[in-house]
């Protein structure tokens, strides 16, 4: 009786089950899409270099930092055109996946396209 | 010297071999709640079973002073023993010999008795107990690991191959259990990871203890690298001697035959399910209603629960049971369910184990994260598994089994050999609210209590198609059979495939979505 408790509700295609659900469903992080202006890290890793200053005018591609993972100097590309907003980070800094190392706005213009990482 | 100063000699040098890395080194791999290697083989096969070979291989190593090093069986034991009188050979790793390090003399200790059970088709079964490379011997210790991992995909879907991990098994190391067919884990004995908690701390700066990044309880629920989870090593053992018991030797045969056996009157198959299609029940209850003894060895119990697999027997067979679990996610097919079932089909069709399936699905589970996480893919996997799988196929449709998950779960159109349906059973393109709202969208909208009117469509098409008879009509379902008939037609039905064989077209191997 006490598992009954447990029960929640599951709605598939429409049609309501009571049952348990695993954690990682619960756990689920609701999908986000990817914000061009952000420069993230890829990869775990620690900064080696900033390239830029805020303030800095650049174009889709340039590069804006050096992160040092995996024994790689990876080079962090700027998604759009625009200016530096915000920089996060300083070289020496440890940062974790998924890290907003840099953050860029656009100036007025057409938009660029996204492109891939590094 | 005399015979018996010789023989006298011998038993002293056994004497010290079997010290392994000495009196201190032992006390400490007590003081971690560990056996020895020898110990722990002794535990697990019958009673004085176990032949020892290779007691004296010495490493040939010189750099780093290594060759003043006597290392004695070179970290770890190897032989053949019995369990329940079924011949097994075995390796173990003795972690009191320079941490159960692996270098050429080591390896080349473990793959000489993989080699051999191939060779005399026996079940492997691997203790992991190590450091893992013995780095003085540089590249050597990498050979070793390599024609370790040659062997376990050689012998894979020939032999059995059971991995055992009791101590440490990080880096490489890992990808011989990863390649076996069963891993076995001990709380808080079994560390398994590629790179270990120092490694992320430098690296990623990010803290982690051991037990949390790669402990028993970690492989058994979340990653679903273990498929057996045990509090200590004497029930770990205990787990291992059960699973021999309904496992061939080798994939020329079939599992050893047991005295047919009633369930125990505790289990009602009649009494366990709910007629609605929403309610939950724990479908194991299910399994030990209609399996000999109600005996279940369940397989990866903690991870994806909301499907379940595992040896059960009936009329004495090994029977491998593959089964939704309506308590869990509702029974859902998903990216781990499916990976889990898909393996363990595979299992059972490599090893000649008959295969029944317990149908209760509400179809695949909606979500980006699914899909993100390529349900395409992993779904694909129990297309796949079922559809290759040429072993005796038998299919109880218990409620619903809407859309793709119909099909997916051993539907006479992936083959099965007989197909049965519960008076319960629902095999509709998908749920009677779903399929309405889609079919009456018109006539829902448009009238005048939209409500209302969705509630008749609904329960218009429950009425119509909410059932085994439509499926039934088209010979899809072989028969719809009364709960409390289950038994009784799955032991017909295995009785009637019991010389199954179909010829398939000739192929190296197929190319499963991995």
């Amino acid at each position: 009786m006490e598992e009954k408790e447990e029960y929640k509700t599951l709605n598939i295609n429409s049609t309501l089950y009571k049952t348990r659900l695993s954690k990682k469903f619960e756990n689920r992080k609701p999908f986000k899409p990817a914000d061009p202006c952000l420069v993230r890290s890829f990869i775990p890793g620690t900064v080696v270099d900033v390239l830029v200053k805020e303030g800095s005018e650049l174009k889709h591609g340039d590069v804006v930092i050096i992160l040092d993972a995996m024994k790689m100097q990876n080079r962090l590309k700027t998604h759009v055109d625009g200016r530096v907003k915000r920089i996060n980070v300083k070289s020496g800094d440890r940062v974790t996946k998924g890290a907003v190392l840099l953050e860029m706005e656009r100036v007025a213009g057409p938009e660029a396209e996204d492109s891939e990482e590094s | 010297m005399s015979l018996e100063k010789k023989i006298l000699d011998l038993n002293e040098k056994r004497r010290k071999a079997m010290l392994g890395g000495g009196e201190q080194a032992i006390e400490k791999q007590k003081a971690m709640g560990k056996r020895t290697a020898r110990e722990r083989i002794t535990d697990l096969l019958d009673k004085d079973s176990f032949t020892e070979y290779d007691m004296f291989v010495e490493h040939e190593a010189r750099d780093f002073d290594m060759d003043k090093k006597v290392l004695p069986g070179d970290g770890v034991v190897i032989g053949t023993g019995t369990i329940y009188g079924a011949p097994v050979a075995v390796f173990a790793q003795d972690f009191t010999v320079a941490g159960g390090s692996l270098g050429l003399a080591h390896a080349r200790k473990i793959t000489k008795i993989m080699d051999h059970a191939l060779r005399m088709r026996m079940p492997l079964i691997g203790i992991n107990d190590s450091g893992g490379a013995r780095i003085q011997e540089g590249v050597n210790s990498l050979y070793g690991y390599g024609e370790i991992f040659f062997r376990n995909t050689l012998a894979s879907g020939v032999i059995p191959q059971i991995s055992v991990i009791l101590g440490p098994c990080a880096g490489g190391a890992v990808y011989s259990p990863a390649l076996t067919d069963f891993v076995f884990v001990v709380e808080n004995i079994s560390k398994m990871f590629i790179t270990g908690p120092e490694v992320i701390k430098t690296v990623l700066g990010e803290e982690i203890s051991m037990e949390d990044l790669g402990g028993a309880r970690v492989h058994s629920e979340v990653s679903g690298n273990a498929h057996f989870f045990a509090k200590t090593e004497e029930e770990c053992f205990e787990q291992i001697r059960k699973l021999i018991t309904y496992i061939p030797w080798d994939n020329t045969r079939k599992a050893r035959m047991f005295e047919p056996a009633e369930p125990k009157p505790g289990f009602d198959v009649g009494k366990i399910v709910s007629d609605d299609p929403t309610m939950p029940y724990d479908v194991k209850d299910l399994i030990r209603a209609i399996a000999d003894n109600s005996d279940f060895l369940e397989i990866q119990e903690m991870y994806a629960r909301n499907i379940v697999i595992g040896f059960g027997r009936l009329g004495g067979r090994t029977t491998g049971f593959v089964a939704n679990q309506p308590n869990e996610m509702a029974g859902v097919l998903d990216v781990d369910s499916s990976d889990k079932a898909a393996r363990f089909i595979r299992y059972c069709d490599a090893f000649n184990i008959p295969i029944v399936t317990l149908v209760d699905v509400p179809g695949y589970l909606p979500g980006i994260d699914q899909e993100h996480a390529g349900v395409i893919r992993h779904g694909a996997k129990i297309l796949y598994s079922y559809s290759e799988a040429t072993v005796p196929k038998i299919t109880v449709i218990i409620r619903k089994a809407y859309g793709g998950g119909y099909i997916a779960m051993a539907s006479r159109h992936l083959r099965a050999d007989f197909v049965f349906a519960w008076p319960t059973a629902e095999i509709a393109v998908m749920g009677p609210e779903g399929a309405a709202n889609i079919i009456f969208r018109k006539e829902i909208t448009s009238a005048e209590n939209p409500e209302e009117m969705r509630k008749k469509k609904v329960q218009e098409y429950k009425e119509k198609f909410a059932n085994p008879y439509v499926a039934a009509s088209k010979g899809y379902v072989d028969a719809v059979i009364e709960p409390s008939e289950t038994r009784k037609m799955l032991l017909h039905a295995l009785d009637v495939t019991e010389n199954k064989s179909i010829p398939r077209p000739h192929k190296k191997h197929g190319i499963p979505p991995f």
